[in-house]
């Protein structure tokens, strides 16, 4: 790779050894992806938190933070000093909430290791912003700028939806770009690569946050990781729609850029999305494929009596609070049942004042922060059978928890909070 | 360059030429899919075994192995869950695979593991489960000794 003076100062150790380590690192990367340069970032968001059970056991093996942050941020055996990040950084979503420790089933040693991490981090100059969703917290880097995101969900969401450049990094490659605001020149950081590859015709009006959902699900199955262009009549995408398209495209494939003509700022016309490229293949999805979709996403589930409902993946907006609110005004959660809600901290913040937070506490459920149940692997204690709106988590919450999980509309799972019984179904 | 036989009568050997993107040597039985591979909530790092809930490997662990696959897809975690792995020593003994991402390039360099790409022959059309593998990331090139099969 071509590095330039500075680039290289820094890969000499000229300034220290955690500067040193990281070029080391993003030198190794580049050569692998086979990258020609580095690219300049002043906007990363990572992880550098030590929640887990296996990081909780790093650090005190090993030295502490910079321990884990020289293994799992910089791929250094050796235990560097690390100092304050060099650009504009954002925390993603951690192992716990620290305010619903003892729901989430977290000892109080977590909560003070998880403080302790939050300071660190703090003391680095990281945002604790602990959400999937930065973009919904303020961090929304403008179109063209070069990022260095991890976080599937989100990478797809400013890519597509906000026309900035960033490939899915990982926990390392973003602990060496915070300390170098660096990162390598490949993938969706180049023009070219960023044009439609796919093209999906869509048989069918996508309307509700589900199908929008169930749609991403069978685009990234089939595209993988290319870049699809999805058209059809009466589409109409919010910020919600696109949020939780994107999180379903990006964990069944590995979607991190597409089209939508006419609302995706790179994609004025169909052509435009294209690029000059022509499509490799044609996909349609009508209802037999939003029924197969459907299937799929519910493979794990056989058990209609619901333990737990589980929303917020990628974390709730506002707006999605206040649905849940009106949906559940006046009822209460079933004995049987829990009702989590995993939005950002500060919007956790904004719903406390608008009273959402009581309005939730008051019918038996929770609002929490920070983290979610994938993510956490926090289920209420002696959970079976979860439902949740979620095709993200639904493809990943089973996985990891061994339990069966239902999938459907937002409304279906306020339902099943309330009954402890799974009504939903394909309308 | 095509698949060479050896001229010995006892197994056969076929060589593939790709790009080394993590030097180093390993040898190991191939364990191979055609199924992509997510990292974080595909994987558990502790026992190094797969646990997507569809995928055709599930359950079964590629510890010590030779891990053939297109390549990787979901989260973003994938680098971070491979790294835990290598801690644990539950990572693959080498990498092989066809299709270049971000996830794959930076799980590959902290896995540590010998991994090769861009071959000349594609590994999933040759490799089978339990053939016996070679692979020098350094000259990123790669032995396999079919298993006798009857």
């Amino acid at each position: 790779m071509r590095l330039t003076d500075h680039e290289k100062a820094m890969l000499d150790g000229a300034h220290g050894p955690a500067k040193q380590k990281a070029m080391d690192l993003l030198l190794r990367y580049g050569n692998a992806l086979g990258a020609e340069r580095l690219v300049e970032t002043r906007n990363v968001a990572g992880t550098i938190g030590a929640t887990t059970p296996f990081m909780r056991k790093f650090a005190d093996e090993r030295g502490g933070l910079d321990a884990v942050f020289s293994e799992f941020n910089l791929d250094s055996a050796e235990v560097v000093a690390i100092p304050p990040v060099e650009v504009y950084s954002s925390h993603l979503q951690q192992g716990i909430d620290p305010e619903h420790a003892a729901q989430q089933g977290v000892g109080e040693e977590v909560v003070r290791i998880f403080r302790k991490g939050d300071a660190y981090s703090a003391g680095l100059g990281v945002q604790l912003l602990n959400t999937c969703t930065p973009y919904q917290v303020g961090n929304l880097p403008a179109r063209g700028e070069h990022c260095a995101w991890m976080e599937s969900s989100a990478v797809i969401y400013i890519n597509a939806v906000l026309g900035a450049r960033s490939n899915a990094e990982g926990r390392e490659s973003t602990g060496a770009a915070m300390l170098t605001g660096r990162i390598p020149y490949w993938g969706y950081h180049i023009e070219s690569e960023r044009r439609g590859t796919h093209l999906v015709e869509l048989d069918m009006p996508i309307e509700s946050m589900s199908d929008w959902g169930m749609l991403g699900y069978y685009v990234g199955d089939k595209v993988q990781d290319k870049v699809p262009v999805i058209t059809g009549a009466g589409l109409a995408p919010s910020t919600l729609k696109l949020k939780h398209f994107g999180a379903a495209a990006a964990s069944s494939g590995g979607v991190e850029m597409y089209h939508i003509p006419g609302f995706t700022p790179e994609a004025p016309t169909v052509e435009a999305a294209f690029g000059g490229n022509r499509p490799r293949e044609v996909f349609r999805f009508g209802p037999r494929e939003l029924r197969e979709t459907y299937e799929n996403l519910n493979a794990t589930a056989r058990d209609p009596d619901v333990d737990f409902v589980m929303l917020g993946c990628p974390h709730y907006s506002i707006e999605q609070i206040w649905e849940v609110c009106r949906l559940l005004q006046g009822k209460r959660v079933h004995e049987n049942t829990q009702l989590w809600i995993f939005t950002p901290r500060a919007t956790k913040q904004i719903a406390d004042q608008n009273g959402y937070t009581r309005i939730i506490e008051e019918a038996g459920g929770y609002l929490m922060s920070d983290t979610c149940s994938a993510l956490g692997r926090v289920i209420p204690q002696g959970t079976k059978v979860a439902a949740v709106d979620s095709a993200k988590q639904v493809h990943y919450l089973p996985a990891i928890m061994g339990i069966q999980a239902w999938f459907g509309s937002t409304a279906d799972c306020i339902e099943a909070a309330v009954t402890g019984r799974w009504k939903g179904g394909l309308r | 360059m095509s698949a060479q036989d050896s001229s010995t009568a006892v197994s056969r050997v076929i060589v593939l030429q790709g790009r080394g993107i993590v030097g180093g040597r390993a040898e190991g039985e191939a364990l191979v899919t055609r199924d992509r591979i997510s990292g974080w909530g595909g994987i558990d790092p502790r026992t190094g075994t797969v646990i997507e809930t569809r995928h055709e490997l599930r359950g079964v662990s590629f510890a010590g192995k030779v891990l053939v696959f297109p390549g990787a897809k979901g989260s973003s975690g994938w680098s971070g869950q491979f790294h835990i792995a290598r801690i644990s020593g539950m990572a693959p003994a080498a990498m092989l695979f066809n299709e270049m991402t971000t996830k794959i390039a930076l799980g590959a360099v902290v896995t540590h593991a010998p991994s090769v790409t861009d071959f000349d022959i594609d590994p999933l059309s040759v490799i089978e489960t339990g053939d016996w593998v070679r692979v020098d990331g350094d000259l990123g090139r790669v032995e396999v000794a079919k298993r006798a099969r009857g």
